[in-house]
């Protein structure tokens, strides 16, 4: 085994995430986001979606720049295949957030990670959304997500890792746990 | 009436105090709402007992000398402990007298009591952690057709009505307490959040004594990465029986509980679990691996390993392929829920802005942020140990220095 001095750098500031906890712990009020995005239909099952602003720490804030995603569903039920589905956004975001965490967690306990990467499965039957059967949901049955991380620690560390980042993830509590949804129309 | 110290409570923290001020010549009186040990006699369930060993059972000067070192103390036992405590210390109780509001003043505090009213330049709080149960917001939505009751209420299982039992919360009640209901014929669902895996005995030895032994209990606030987190970590699933067994959620699953993930919603009558009790799981295992990894390190530095059976590890958490994530409440099987989500002490007499957004007591140790003022006997308060009747002896001894230096400075000489 090797020691070496070089810091361990996942590229995540660690120090700023912890003051901002701090911070915000004493002034409540500014730890209150809203995350936003719109959507136009195009055509068909196609749509687009844009991200710039969101509100926090008091005001309006916005992305450096603005993100849009395409939206459709594939050919093979009778689409255009515009975008990826909305399904595999949530499988995105979920991946998004699991792996951000990961490498956050790493870098509070001075892991150094060399790769992280996952593959996400969203199982389902499409008997839900067409109707077909009443007794099957809409959505996924179940979602397997599969990680493989080489980093400076043990099996049971690297675990506990990802463990935590579940443990810490919006996107993993809002798909396994109930959220209210209000929908307006005009 | 004057006094230099009021305690308000007079269960094992408050005698502890009690004690230790005696001992530094500090006069004080002891108010309790009803008789020593109140909440050990009238709130407890019938079958508690303590998660710890009788050789662990102590305050300060009075150690367990019964015949039974290794076993756990029922309620009785403790009661008569506490009990006898008080009549060794001679502490100066006053009983059946209720505190109704306690305020600062220019002298220090008042403590109005519903038999009059006492003055003193400093106040031990030790009411204790677990007045209130602490009831989710979610519970509003439980069909009116099934019964709800707290831990505070519960005394045995012949209360509940016949029929299938949800019991929410899996720390050392919850587990306890879904299995006792179980054991008499009702079926028994508990759902699990977060919580701490533990077993009863490890390598021959209690769990209490590794603890003990390897300093995790001596563990200071001070000393851990962040104390509000530790301050909130829930009971360990622990029972203390005569047979040492376990009480984890495999020991439950192989009496027959049905085990399902964190309570998140109830809508239109029906429980939604938590999709995340795998990860729930996997986090106690791998926590409880890591504290058998503590001792067993203790073990192997202090060269004891070799006369204690091999280490090993516990079969996981078993958890199905595909856990059900909702519950009917409102087809009549389930009859009763049993909300064991924790408790919460009751501040609604204290007119001292100590208290933060969470309602929770601002304090240092033990220390409140208010001079004077202190505070006893709440989980992690200065040690690991603090919520544990042993743990009392040396919070009771740091915080009663604390106090008489308070005293010393602050009394005037020509008041002495």
């Amino acid at each position: 085994m090797t020691i070496t001095d070089t810091p361990v750098d996942n590229g995540v500031n660690v120090e700023a995430l912890l003051g901002a906890r701090t911070a915000l712990i004493e002034t409540p009020a500014a730890a209150q986001f809203q995350w936003r995005a719109s959507c136009t239909w195009v055509n068909g099952t196609h749509s687009t979606s844009s991200v710039e602003g969101f509100f926090g720490l008091g005001e309006e804030q916005k992305h450096k720049t603005s993100h849009t995603f395409d939206v459709d569903h594939p050919e093979i039920f009778a689409s255009e295949d515009n975008g990826v589905t909305p399904l595999e956004y949530v499988l995105v975001g979920l991946a998004g957030c699991l792996t951000a965490g990961i490498a956050s967690v790493a870098q509070n306990r001075e892991i150094q990670l060399r790769s992280v990467s996952a593959t996400l499965e969203g199982a389902m039957d499409v008997l839900g959304i067409l109707g077909g059967d009443s007794e099957v949901r809409n959505g996924f049955s179940g979602i397997k997500v599969h990680y493989t991380v080489d980093a400076d620690a043990s099996d049971d560390d690297i675990r506990a890792l990802v463990a935590q980042s579940q443990k810490r993830s919006a996107v993993f509590d809002i798909v396994s746990n109930p959220t209210n949804i209000t929908v307006e129309v005009n | 009436m004057r006094v230099t110290t009021v305690v308000i409570g007079g269960g094992h923290n408050g005698l502890a105090i009690s004690k230790c001020l005696t001992d530094r010549s500090i006069d004080h009186v002891v108010i309790e709402r009803g008789e020593v040990a109140n909440s050990w006699k009238f709130e407890r369930w019938d079958s508690l007992r303590l998660l710890t060993p009788n050789w662990q059972s102590s305050l300060p000067g009075h150690a367990y000398e019964g015949e039974h070192p290794d076993e756990f103390m029922a309620m009785p036992e403790l009661i008569e402990f506490i009990e006898g405590y008080a009549k060794v210390i001679a502490a100066p109780i006053c009983g059946g007298t209720t505190v109704t509001a306690v305020r600062r003043n220019d002298l220090g505090y008042e403590v109005v009591t519903d038999d009059g009213t006492w003055h003193c330049s400093t106040v031990v709080l030790a009411s204790g952690a677990c007045n209130v149960a602490a009831v989710p917001d979610v519970a509003e939505a439980l069909p009116e057709t099934v019964d709800s009751l707290t831990p505070l209420q519960y005394r045995n299982a012949d209360q509940l009505a016949d029929g299938g039992v949800l019991v929410v919360g899996a720390s050392a009640t919850g587990a306890q307490l879904a299995d006792e209901i179980h054991r008499s014929g009702r079926p028994v669902t508990i759902s699990v959040g977060e919580h701490v895996r533990m077993p009863r005995t490890y390598r021959g030895r209690d769990v209490q004594w590794w603890m003990d032994a390897a300093g995790v209990l001596d563990e200071m606030y001070t000393e851990v990465d962040d104390i509000t987190r530790a301050r909130r970590v829930p009971s360990p699933q622990l029972v203390g029986t005569p047979g040492r067994s376990d009480i984890d959620l495999n020991a439950l699953l192989s009496t027959g509980v049905e085990v399902r993930g964190r309570l998140g919603g109830i809508r239109d009558g029906i429980a939604q679990f938590s999709g995340g009790f795998r990860n729930h799981c996997v986090l106690a295992d791998l926590k409880m691996n890591r504290l058998l990894n503590t001792f067993d390190e203790w073990a192997d530095d202090e060269g004891c390993s070799d006369d204690l059976p091999e280490p090993h590890r516990f079969t996981p958490t078993a958890v199905e392929d595909e856990p059900p994530l909702g519950m009917d409440l409102g087809n009549g099987q389930i009859r009763t829920v049993l909300w064991a989500t924790g408790f919460r002490p009751d501040y609604s007499w204290l007119d001292v802005p100590v208290l933060d957004r969470k309602g929770r007591v601002k304090h240092d140790g033990g220390v409140v942020d208010s001079p004077g003022m202190y505070i006893m006997g709440l989980p992690f308060l200065r040690r690991r140990k603090s919520s544990f009747i042993h743990g009392a002896e040396d919070d009771a001894n740091d915080l009663a220095d604390h106090l008489a230096s308070h005293v010393g400075a602050t009394t005037s000489p020509r008041l002495r």
